[in-house]
């Protein structure tokens, strides 16, 4: 709509307009410059009210806490006596602390080595059940349930088969004729078995991964065969990239989450043996929970983030090339 | 060899029948192995003592020792255990439901200012590790006296959290058309009104999977629970679980057991509800488009 103004006339623009109509139930008003009518500060208290639960929280729980941390971060602090400023201290020593370093190498070859096979085995069973057979969805059922079960008791039961005198593993392994392992006492083994324990829990993700590869226009497969294309150039040329912002987003949350290993370590081998499982959370807590350190411990969460955030980014920069968006992502 | 038309489909069902075997055979050999530790657990569960060490490894234990149950479960107060994340869980469920409804409605039909700023910064709270509140929160709850008890695994993520589930329910509430809306304030329904009796009734598969997930979060919840309740008689499942595994060590028919009796609510549970598992999922993998 054309505005045109001069010096000595007013006009108003449909914003305007529409705050000065008069609302069934409203007095008229005096034609005045207002934004504010009844109607948007009744929208705005409306909304802020029924926000307010939630923003309480945020406020008390995540914002602040977050705000004393970072001051955190900078002081030595055990809970007894008052915190007592230190500077940078706490961030040079993150990088001289050879568990901080130990755990962070833990970490990334837990989560690198980790995510991308159990995404591939996700993938891979979700492609299965994609084919066109009946009972699918016992299989999903079923393939979804060791991912719900709580992680001590998953973790106990894994324990006690990968157990390396009485655990059925190496009854396996013996049965087939070759030397049983020490699996979790083992020094090169131990992050091994923990992602193999890790994919028995892969089904959320499968079932991503199948609703996406449901939604793929089946068009566009029977195009791909009608022009020639075999089962594995379907999959690579049609199929992947009509899925890959689901993967994408399934990698990024593996990494992020499996970045924050915890309780199976904790369980299983308490970062053990010879701290070769000692992940950056569990050393985290260690030195918050035990040692009461909490400012270094703060400083070591802020690690995390940074990290975790440069992941992220770097993940979502590189997406670019890969991600196929059929809509553009809003 | 002439080809016939018959003969080409002939060939064609053979491969196919061939592959949908292949295909099952797959599913079901991954199955067996994704259910295996279950049945390993309950195996070992029922074995008297000393049976689980035998090889080669016996499936079905002979004698059957019921009697492993009610040893691992009196040895620690499991009852109490049971009680607690029973309570914990549900408080969780119920305050989510109620306040991430209302938070997804302010988002999804109220219009007000700086709802797309708050939006985001929800979403930018599901992207946080939770270590950063961790050691603050700690703090704040052992100021407040709220360390040893159900405090601290409720409030904090009823309120403030639950960013995963404003979302589902948002993304949810924004499909739902605006008309039933517009015909309700005709009549003369404010925002409560329209939120309690038009969105609810009709967003119940969200607030159901919503309910779900919640349950399997906080019946499962460990790292909280482990930092927050220090006595007996608060804690949960799963740190009684562990206490157990610290003090029975070897005994691995008697660990097997308590395991199971973990394990087995959230199963019955899932089998329950497992339409609302499932589609949830999906629902909110796919509707971040």
């Amino acid at each position: 709509m054309v505005k045109r103004r001069t010096a000595d006339e007013r006009s108003i623009s449909t914003d305007e307009a529409a705050s000065l109509a008069v609302a069934p139930g409203e007095s008229a008003r005096p034609m005045r410059r207002r934004r504010l009518s009844r109607r948007t500060i009744r929208e705005n208290v409306a909304g802020y009210l029924f926000l307010l639960p939630w923003l309480a929280g945020f406020l008390a729980w995540l914002a602040i806490p977050m705000g004393v941390s970072i001051y955190l971060s900078f002081t030595r602090y055990n809970l007894f006596k008052p915190p007592v400023w230190q500077g940078l201290v706490n961030y040079r020593e993150l990088f001289l602390d050879e568990l901080v370093l130990k755990s962070l190498a833990n970490t990334s070859y837990y989560t690198f080595i980790g995510v991308p096979i159990y995404t591939v085995v996700a993938l891979g069973v979700a492609v299965l059940l994609n084919q066109k057979v009946r009972g699918i969805s016992i299989f999903r059922t079923i393939y979804y349930l060791p991912a719900i079960v709580p992680a001590v008791a998953g973790t106990l039961i894994w324990m006690w088969i990968f157990n390396p005198d009485f655990g059925l593993a190496n009854m396996l392994l013996k049965g087939l004729g070759l030397p049983p392992q020490r699996w979790l006492y083992d020094i090169q083994q131990a992050k091994a078995v923990l992602i193999f324990m890790s994919i028995w829990g892969m089904g959320p993700t499968m079932v991503l991964f199948l609703a996406a590869l449901q939604n793929v226009p089946k068009e566009l497969t029977e195009a791909a065969y009608i022009d020639g294309a075999n089962a594995w150039q379907r999959f690579v040329h049609v199929t992947f990239p009509m899925i890959s912002p689901v993967t994408f987003l399934n990698m990024i949350n593996g990494f992020i989450a499996s970045f924050q290993i915890f309780t199976p370590a904790y369980i299983a081998t308490s970062g053990g043996p010879a701290n070769a499982t000692l992940f950056y959370v569990l050393y985290l807590f260690r030195v918050a929970i035990q040692y009461l350190d909490f400012g270094f411990a703060a400083a070591m969460a802020w690690l995390l983030f940074f990290i975790i955030l440069v992941l992220t980014l770097l993940q979502i920069y590189l997406s670019r090339r890969w991600v196929y968006y059929e809509v553009a992502p809003d | 060899m002439v080809e016939t038309a018959g003969g080409a489909r002939r060939q064609a069902h053979f491969r196919n029948g061939i592959r949908t075997l292949v295909v099952y055979v797959l599913m079901i050999a991954l199955a067996v192995a994704m259910m295996l530790p279950f049945v390993w657990m309950v195996s070992t569960a029922l074995k008297a003592r000393g049976a689980e060490f035998t090889y080669p490894p016996q499936w079905v234990p002979d004698p059957v020792k019921w009697g492993n149950f009610r040893e691992a479960l009196t040895s620690l107060p499991f009852h109490l255990f049971f009680r607690n994340t029973l309570t914990i869980t549900l408080a969780n469920v119920v305050g989510t439901l109620i306040v991430a409804s209302m938070s997804a409605y302010a988002f999804a039909r109220v219009n007000f200012f700086g709802r797309k700023f708050w939006f985001r910064v929800v979403l930018a709270t599901m992207m946080l590790p939770s270590v950063i509140t961790m050691v603050p929160n700690y703090i704040i709850m052992t100021k407040l006296n709220w360390v040893d008890t159900f405090l601290p695994l409720t409030v904090p993520s009823i309120l403030g959290g639950g960013a995963f589930y404003i979302f589902i329910l948002r993304q949810f509430f924004a499909g739902i058309p605006r008309e039933l809306d517009e015909a309700a304030r005709m009549d003369g329904a404010g925002h409560l009104r329209i939120l309690f009796q038009i969105i609810l009734p009709l967003a119940k598969p969200a607030l159901a999977s919503v309910a779900v997930l919640s349950f399997i979060a906080n019946w499962n919840e460990f790292l909280y629970a482990l930092i927050y309740l220090d006595s007996m008689e608060k804690k949960t499942l799963s740190i009684g679980l562990r206490l157990f595994q610290t003090q029975y060590v070897t005994r691995w028919n008697l660990m097997m057991a308590a395991s199971t009796v973990v394990v087995l609510p959230v199963i019955a549970m899932f089998f329950f509800a497992q339409k609302y598992f499932v589609e949830g999922v999906a629902l909110t993998g796919l509707s971040g488009r």
